[in-house]
């Protein structure tokens, strides 16, 4: 049965794929494979739904794989499969690390930990970056066609971007809105400036 | 209005505009369960982050979970998670069965242009406030700059950074336990 197939092969991939939603992707390129589920082009199309739409990346994929493979009852079944192994782990962990997160060496540890998140975060806020505001891609092609725009300052830099980002900050910090907010705003600006 | 319902529709809303993956949720996150709600620190969400990238699964969903199991219980942990994944089941299968196309329209490009934008200054501007909180000597800065050359410029799983920074915390251990426990008493 179908439903029951998308269930546990969802339940195996949110079991193995540590390391939050993109680590989803290659095992999701497996059942490909596997059961001929999805094409390798519906593959792609489902990282660039997943990129483009709200809501967690892992989730997302799993949405769609059982969306094409089976209706929406099929996306409905793949994504509880792949919730299902994470609040079970989550529930048994929580449980024990408000037990044990007083615990000395339980609180040395995190005091190590958060800084690397801190930096991790930053690391993943700069993956964004390169893709917005420093639009390398687009630099590339320009300066193979070479036209008088190449020496403008920082041509590397996405100006409209950097424009927008700036506003951003500002906002933030004068008036400290909901950050939903600010993301309307720059979905609206990105469409008015052809972003 | 019941707490259960409270963390099933805040869940929805940070589900519903989270772009880009999990840790992009982090400034509506810290906004919504810190700030407004009060139910937990800076530091708390950082913890939940750390064990949301080391245990299996989404990070989003993973934190989701624990946030709701430390207000509710497993309840709690069950309705943030049904709460996280909703706007993603109900936006994917419509787009599915309607717009196929959905991410080639201009539009839709343009759009994410802008928010890819948004993202960015709204993590600059929380992990700016959480560095503020976290970084508390030279050892901690080093850790974040470690960290953040570590997982920006190389592939390795960023697992490896959060194990690696946890046994350095646990070596030394005491010195920062004692360094905050002057501070605070």
């Amino acid at each position: 049965m179908i439903y029951l197939k998308l269930y546990f092969e969802f339940f195996k991939i949110g079991l193995f794929a540590i390391g939050g939603g993109l680590a989803t992707l290659p095992f999701i390129k497996q059942l490909a494979g596997k059961y001929g589920w999805i094409t390798q082009k519906q593959i792609l199309d489902m990282i660039a739904i997943s990129e483009s739409t709200p809501g967690p990346i892992g989730v997302n994929a799993a949405t769609f794989t059982g969306n094409i493979t089976a209706g929406t009852l099929g996306g409905i079944v793949a994504t509880i499969g792949v919730v299902t192994p994470s609040v079970i782990i989550i529930l048994l962990v929580a449980h024990y690390f408000m037990k044990f997160g007083e615990a000395r060496i339980v609180k040395s540890a995190f005091s190590g930990i958060r800084p690397a998140v801190t930096g991790l975060i930053a690391a993943v806020g700069f993956g964004v970056a390169k893709m917005s505001l420093f639009n390398i891609d687009r630099y590339n092609a320009v300066s193979k066609t070479s036209s008088i725009f190449d020496i403008k300052i920082l041509p590397i830099l996405d100006m409209k971007a950097v424009i927008l980002f700036g506003v951003i900050i500002f906002l933030i910090n004068k008036y400290e809105r909901h950050p939903i907010t600010y993301l309307i705003g720059s979905a609206i600006v990105g469409i008015v400036f052809k972003f | 209005m019941s707490e259960l319902w409270e963390l099933f529709t805040m869940f929805f809303r940070i589900g519903a505009f989270t772009f880009g993956g999990g840790y992009a949720m982090l400034p509506i996150i810290q906004k919504e369960v810190v700030e407004v709600k009060g139910w937990s620190t800076d530091e708390e969400v950082i913890d939940y982050f750390a064990i949301g990238q080391c245990t299996p699964g989404v990070i989003a969903v993973n934190t989701a979970t624990f946030i709701g199991y430390k207000r509710k219980g497993i309840i709690g942990g069950i309705v943030s998670t049904a709460g996280i994944i909703l706007p993603s089941l109900i936006v994917i299968t419509v787009i599915t069965t309607f717009f196929k196309q959905f991410q080639h329209h201009k539009i839709v490009q343009y759009a994410f242009g802008g928010i890819r934008v948004g993202v960015v200054a709204l993590i600059a501007n929380t992990v700016l406030k959480m560095f503020k909180q976290v970084v508390k000597d030279w050892v901690c800065i080093a850790i974040f700059i470690a960290a953040f050359i570590f997982v920006a410029f190389t592939d390795f799983t960023p697992i490896i950074v959060v194990v690696a920074s946890a046994l350095l915390g646990i070596l030394r251990g005491r010195n920062c336990i004692e360094a905050e426990g002057e501070g605070i008493e």
